[in-house]
Order: C-alpha cells, then sequence, then structure tokens
C-alpha cells in the first residue's frame, strides 16, 4: 500500500500539487485521472522519487520514503517497475536484453535463470519469441507489453502505469488495460495507473483518484465516477455531446 | 550567471558520476563497448587527418625553407616537433570534440528526452554512473592510443609527401625527426591528451544528461557540448603548456 499525506510541489512560483491526501490499495488497480496540466504526472514522479516534494509525506507499506537516504530509496525502487508513456525501452538493447536488464543489474542469478525468468515474463505478455528483435522492430502495442514484461521482471510490490494506452487502438488498449488488471491481480500489486482513457477508467478502475488545479478533487470508484454529481468529474468524463446523452440516460435509470 | 551555474552542476555531476559502480561485471562490459565505440571507430577519421595534416605540415615547412643555410634536415625537425607537441594531441582532439562529443551528447539527451534515463533511476540504477563513467574511463584509456597512433601517422605522411615530390630524401627526414628529440615532449602530449579526452566526454555527457525537451535540443545539446569542450581544450591546452613547457 502507498499513502500520501500533504503533498506539495511547486516549480518557483508556481505551485502544481496543493495538500494531496491519498491511499493507493494493495492488489488493486488504482486510477489517478484529471485533465492534461493538472499535476498527474508531477504526483506520479514525486510518488517514485524522480522529483521532491515541496512537503508531505510519501509512505511505501508504511515506510516513509521522503526520510529515506539514497541507499534505502534504492531499495524501495528495486521494488518498484514503471510503464513508461513512450515505453522508455533502451533502444540499443534487443528485447532480451531489456527485459534482462534489472535481473543483471540487481542479481546473481546465473544465465539459464535470468533467461528463464525474461520467457516467463515475454511469455505472460503473449511476446514469446521475440527475444532477438529491437524495440524500433516492433509495433507500439508490442513496445508497451515488452516494458511491461520488463517492469515485472523483478516481481515487483509496484506498479506505476503513465498512460499506458497513449498512442495505441481502441482494442490493443483493452489488451493493455487487461495485462495490467491482470498481474495486478496475480502478482497482487500495488498498481497505480496515469489515465485518460475512459474505457480503462470503466474497465480496470478499482480506486479512482481524479485531480484537478493541482488538488485531490474527487475520490472513489469507477460506480461512483458514472454517477457523481460533482461537475468537474462529470466535464471530464462526460466531455462529448454523446457521451452526456449515455449520462442522461444512466441518471434517469438511476433516479427510476 | 549562467556560466558559473553550468560549472556548479558539472562538478556536482562529476562527484556523482565517480560513484562504485552498480556491478563491475557490468561496468566491465560497458567499458569494453565505450571503448570499441569511442576509440577503436575513431581509427579511421584520425587516420586519414593525421596522414594528410602531417604531409601539409611537411610541405609547408619545405615551402618556407629558403634560407641556404638552413640544413634540410629541419624539416623532418620541425614536422616532428609540430606534430608531437600540438597538432596530434590538440588537433585531433578538437577533431574527437566534433566526433564524439556531439555523439555522446545526442545519445544521452536522446535517452533524457525518452525517459530511457528516469527508467534507470526508477530501477535503481545511478544513471551517471552507468552511462558517463564508462565513456570517461575508455577516453582516457583509449585517446592516448590514437594520439599516438597519429603521430606515427603524420610523420608517416610527412615522409610520403617529402619523398613523393622530392623536396627531401627519406635519410633527411629520419635525421630531422631524431635531431633533438626528447621523449619528455611525447609525455607531455600524453598527459594534454588525457585531459582532453576527459574534458570531451565529460562536458559532452553533461550537456546530454540535461538535455530537457524534444529532439531539436537533443540536437542544440549536441551543439552545445561540441563548441564548449573545443573551447575548454584550447583553454587547457593554454595552461598545460605554460605548466609543463615554461
Amino acid at each position: 500500500m502507498i499513502r500520501i499525506e500533504h503533498l506539495n510541489k511547486s516549480f518557483g512560483d508556481k505551485q502544481v500539487l496543493f495538500d494531496i491526501n491519498t491511499e493507493f490499495q494493495k492488489g488493486k488497480v488504482n486510477l489517478i485521472i484529471g485533465a492534461s496540466g493538472q499535476g498527474k504526472s508531477v504526483l506520479t514522479k514525486c510518488i517514485v522519487g524522480l522529483l521532491e516534494p515541496d512537503s508531505g509525506a510519501i509512505y511505501y507499506g508504511g515506510q516513509d520514503f521522503l526520510n529515506f537516504n539514497r541507499q534505502e530509496k534504492k531499495e524501495i525502487r528495486k521494488q518498484i517497475g514503471m510503464l513508461f508513456q513512450a515505453s522508455a525501452l533502451f533502444d540499443s538493447m534487443t528485447v532480451e536484453e531489456n527485459v534482462m536488464f534489472p535481473l543483471t543489474m540487481f542479481t546473481n542469478w546465473t544465465k539459464k535463470e535470468k533467461l528463464d525468468r525474461v520467457n516467463f515474463c515475454l511469455d505472460r505478455v503473449n511476446l514469446s519469441g521475440i527475444n532477438h528483435l529491437y524495440p524500433s522492430e516492433c509495433s507500439g502495442g508490442m513496445q508497451k507489453r515488452i516494458a511491461i514484461a520488463r517492469a515485472i521482471s523483478m516481481q515487483p510490490k509496484y506498479l506505476f502505469c503513465d498512460e499506458p494506452n497513449s498512442g495505441l487502438d481502441p482494442k490493443t488498449s483493452i489488451v493493455i488495460d487487461n495485462l495490467i488488471k491482470e498481474l495486478t491481480y496475480e502478482f497482487d500489486i500495488t498498481t497505480v495507473v496515469i489515465t485518460h482513457d475512459m474505457n480503462s477508467v470503466i474497465e480496470i478502475g478499482d480506486t479512482i483518484l481524479f485531480i484537478h488545479q493541482g488538488k485531490n478533487w474527487w475520490q472513489g470508484d469507477k460506480h461512483g465516477i458514472i454517477t457523481t454529481d460533482n461537475k468537474e468529474v462529470s466535464d471530464f468524463v462526460y466531455a462529448s455531446e454523446f457521451m452526456k446523452e449515455i449520462r442522461a440516460s444512466i441518471m434517469k435509470n438511476h433516479n427510476t | 550567471m549562467k556560466i558559473i551555474k553550468n560549472i556548479g552542476r558539472f562538478i556536482q555531476m562529476l562527484f556523482v558520476v565517480y560513484s562504485k559502480p552498480e556491478k563491475w561485471s557490468v561496468f566491465r562490459e560497458s567499458l569494453f563497448t565505450e571503448i570499441y565505440h569511442i576509440g577503436v571507430n575513431s581509427i579511421p577519421i584520425v587516420a586519414l587527418m593525421s596522414t594528410f595534416m602531417g604531409g601539409v605540415i611537411a610541405l609547408q615547412t619545405a615551402s618556407n625553407m629558403s634560407n641556404p643555410l638552413l640544413p634540410s634536415y629541419t624539416i623532418g625537425y620541425i614536422t616532428c616537433s609540430s606534430t608531437i607537441l600540438e597538432f596530434s594531441p590538440t588537433i585531433i582532439s578538437l577533431i574527437l570534440a566534433g566526433k564524439v562529443g556531439s555523439n555522446i551528447a545526442s545519445e544521452i539527451g536522446t535517452m533524457r528526452t525518452t525517459e530511457q534515463i528516469d527508467a534507470l533511476e526508477i530501477m535503481g540504477v545511478n544513471s551517471l554512473t552507468y552511462l558517463v563513467l564508462p565513456k570517461i574511463i575508455a577516453s582516457i584509456l583509449f585517446f592516448p592510443i590514437l594520439v599516438i597512433i597519429s603521430m606515427g601517422l603524420s610523420l608517416l605522411g610527412g615522409w610520403l609527401s617529402l619523398v613523393l615530390t622530392g623536396l627531401s630524401d627519406t635519410e633527411t627526414y629520419i635525421y630531422g625527426i631524431r635531431y633533438d628529440f626528447r621523449v619528455f615532449f611525447v609525455v607531455y602530449a600524453l598527459v594534454k591528451t588525457v585531459v582532453f579526452g576527459f574534458l570531451i566526454v565529460s562536458i559532452a555527457s553533461f550537456y546530454g544528461f540535461y538535455t530537457k525537451g524534444g529532439s531539436l535540443d537533443v540536437g542544440r545539446s549536441a551543439t552545445k557540448a561540441v563548441v564548449s569542450s573545443s573551447v575548454a581544450i584550447l583553454i587547457a591546452n593554454f595552461i598545460l603548456t605554460q605548466l609543463f613547457l615554461l
């Protein structure tokens, strides 16, 4: 479980995050949603330690991450897997080397043990047999799955996914969403997903945090977000006329 | 003000770079890869430049030797001295600043803009030590070898140009090369090369690592890396010459 308390972050004079308090639960897919430029990525970067918050606390399983020294932070980071928006695969390495990289850096496993683990992870994301391809030879959807395979290779306790569906077609997006959901339940991971994709919200969101103007604006689950009266959340979820019609229909059924 | 800020960040970066590598076996593998990329791959350009550079130095020296009182071996002597003292270490380093420096800045810059460096950091890898330290050590180890190759080929180029044009003969040229030859000059040239190698790679890595933005900014970082490392080489050359020779 990850707990955030009174988190604030500014860049110069501009405050981006205001007193964020939330909890990301173990074994669940926790979503952070919100319009562009509202602070979702900054919040995630603060949580994983890529940015230093101005104040507040971040607890990983009860331990205050911000008070850790460099070595302690490193140990926590070894328990984190992250899927980046652009996959962030090492383009000079093959698929196999990419997935094997954390194992090579942090374990003393034999070559065979590492290869077995790589094959297991690639198999788990339905990409067996592409070990010797380079990331540039793979499609966007494949790259996301390779990045997921790399993220789970060290059996992480925490999985962060930054807009895992960006740039993917709806069908591939559903494949990625389902994969994230399955892995979260299968390995009992605390998963945090930043997304704009309403399909993802409805499909995989066990808990949802809506960030607006850098504030923790709304929190709930996928059922709550459909029927909420909160104007900003509704405007975000039902942005198009078509979605507004759907909402009207849902609310009509809800009231009768 | 910005220069002072950058120098401060550069020094801070160096402190982080010189941390213990995550795993020595990975470091050793990276080191050999970098020696190949930075060093071995630079041999063709160094060989080409050095041979022609030596040829031109010898021809220009010969064409300016109109005074009959000057002995003919002076051509070999001047070619040798100028090559060892200045042309091989400094000019080759400036060329390497262009070739190796831009390559390193754009490689690391692209890794930064495509979040590959963030991926390393999140895994718990010290990205500066992992990416930059093998490059610095490779350049310190291999640049002197490149300069020794350059010295040899420059002298060969000088000999070829003189013999082919008939401006001197082999015996006189070799006598000129050996005349008043001091090993100290070679040592001085190699020390300069080590310093230049360090400056090229660390400055290029600095600009690459702190790239912000997209592909245009990667290009800008590569340009800044080449310009800054060239200026640093010229300044360091002046300081080292003062220290060693005066």
